[in-house]
């Protein structure tokens, strides 16, 4: 047992100690995490997924500010009751361009992984304001400053090439039309045909919440009406070891 | 100092390790705990040659008992559907009107309980837990219904929801009011006039003095849709004005921004997401809270 008494050094040095600890820790992370960069079966291949728009995306940054994720998860786990409940299950693909994801860890409210389309604009403007106003039973707090805060899209640019510095596709073009894509969003009058063109044809463009000016409240519709409807599940099938 | 207890006879060995005079007794570990360590690993060894875990080129090793949950939830959801499907393929193809009058059927049963159901799921946030809605959107307990209280009218109503022009088809659930007010359609004056003799239909005006000329009003501008009498008219999403049913409200100042703005309330379509077989239990459940005609 020569090797056992060699640990007495480890035991005696808290330098060596430190090295051995990190290399077997490190090992352990090998082995867990650096699979998950090559395997082809990580991020499933489906279509329709694009990164968020302009508006989208500052809409995001709202639902990140609020802390919407300490109540509300978007990950619709591969189980019956919650796919029946809330749709097709989530794929990794759908948060590839989330940073960070917001799959949450925690539902005092519902998932909104795929809330997109469930309910009118009108509706999610009513809720946010006074979420009891429509659902008595609801503990969720009100949001009524969102209509009240308006919001220009002067640094949007910048998110969007902080984005692509962490592996987003946006194009130069897409960063320098930024600004002019998050207002012509919130404005159905507006030349959008640019907008469409770069981020495709199922872009919602509406005044989302139906008062002149764009604030935080249409930002953050624009985003909850795209959560979870970008990937087309017709041509998805579910493969191997998953 | 502590006086250092006497070592007896049958004490247990130390490890020979000795700080400061203090000893270290060696206390091996019980049998039955390092058993059950070993068969851990073991048990760990067989896992991942059962489940799916070893990264390999492409992908991790599927295991021996080719595991997947994403396969799993598929077999379940296949499974429940299969079990449902007589009742649901009977559900698709029955006749809604006469289904309705016979409430005793099996068939009704099953179309009522999973309609509450998925009443409970999808629509509850709008029309509330008891359908009783709430401002802006309808109570579905009354009989006053917009588009037609028929099961036949709520079917379709669910399909394509309300105001969602998408295909043609939709368009059975589209209507738009014009916005008296702010396209100029209307002068101040009159508009004030009208909501005077809106209000005297279902009870007393703001000022009694308006309503003979909103009378004249109403009459050029409203009465197309909403009746003569204010009846309303469900082929084109016209609400009964007379009822004292207001879905925004009934007082002076609520009335006025319907009229001077008009309202234009939208319902999701729901036939890309239900299947015909759910659409109809949920029209069914609907029928049945007590305002079904």
């Amino acid at each position: 047992m020569a090797i056992l008494e060699k640990h007495k050094v480890l035991e005696k040095n808290v330098t060596l100690l430190a090295i051995f600890a990190f290399l077997v820790v490190t090992i352990g992370g090998i082995v867990q995490i650096a699979p998950l960069f090559w395997l082809e079966n990580t991020i499933e291949d489906v279509e329709g997924m694009r990164p968020y728009t302009p508006l989208e995306l500052a809409g995001r940054d709202i639902y990140v500010r609020e802390g919407c994720y300490v109540c509300h998860s978007q990950m619709i786990r591969p189980m019956r009751d919650e796919v029946e409940r809330y749709g097709h299950y989530s794929l990794a693909a759908e948060s590839k361009y989330d940073h960070p994801f917001q799959w949450g860890s925690k539902r005092t409210g519902p998932d909104l992984a795929r809330v997109g389309g469930r309910y009118s604009d009108d509706w999610h403007v009513d809720h946010f304001s006074n979420p009891q106003s429509v659902v008595p039973e609801s503990v969720m707090p009100k949001y009524s400053f969102l209509g009240r805060t308006p919001i220009d899209g002067e640094y949007i640019a910048d998110s969007l090439r902080t984005h692509r510095f962490v592996g987003v596709p946006y194009s130069d073009e897409m960063i320098e039309n930024a600004r002019a894509d998050f207002t012509a969003q919130a404005d159905p009058d507006s030349d959008f045909d640019g907008l469409l063109e770069r981020y495709g044809e199922k872009v919602n463009v509406r005044n989302f919440d139906g008062a002149p000016g764009i604030t935080e409240m249409d930002a953050l519709i624009a985003y909850m009406q795209m959560l979870g409807t970008l990937v087309d599940f017709s041509t998805f099938e579910h493969s191997g070891t998953r | 100092m502590a006086k250092q207890p006497e070592k007896k006879k049958d004490d247990v060995e130390t490890t020979g390790h000795s700080w400061d005079g203090i000893e270290e007794y060696n206390n091996p570990l019980p049998k039955w705990w390092v058993w059950v360590f070993y068969a851990t690993i073991i048990w760990g060894i067989g896992y991942t040659i059962a489940y799916p875990a070893w990264p390999g080129i492409n992908q991790a090793t599927s295991g021996l008992l080719n595991w997947s949950t994403r396969a799993n939830v598929a077999d379940e959801i296949e499974t429940v559907a299969e079990r449902n499907a007589p009742k649901n393929t009977a559900l698709e193809e029955v006749e809604l009107a006469s289904f309705v009058e016979d409430t005793d059927s099996e068939l009704y049963a099953y179309a009522r309980s999973s309609g509450a159901a998925i009443y409970q799921t999808w629509c509850a946030q709008c029309h509330g837990s008891g359908a009783a809605g709430a401002k802006g959107y309808p109570n579905l307990q009354d009989d006053a219904w917009l588009w037609g209280g028929t099961i036949e009218d709520i079917h379709t109503t669910i399909r394509v929801g309300v105001r969602n022009p998408e295909t043609d088809e939709d368009y059975a659930r589209v209507s738009e009011m014009p916005a008296f007010g702010a396209d100029g359609l209307l002068e101040e004056e009159q508009v004030e006039q009208v909501v005077n003799y809106v209000m005297s239909m279902s009870g007393e005006p703001k000022d009694a003095s308006l309503v003979e000329a909103g009378e004249e009003v109403y009459l050029d501008n409203c009465a197309a849709c909403h009746r003569d009498n204010g009846g309303g008219d469900p082929f084109v999403g016209a609400p009964n004005l007379a009822d004292a049913i207001w879905l925004y409200g009934g007082d002076y100042e609520t009335i006025r921004e319907t009229v001077w703005n008009s309202r234009y309330g939208n319902m999701p379509q729901w036939q890309d997401r239900l299947s015909e077989a759910e659409i109809r239990a949920v029209a069914t459940y609907v029928h049945q809270l007590g305002g079904g005609e």
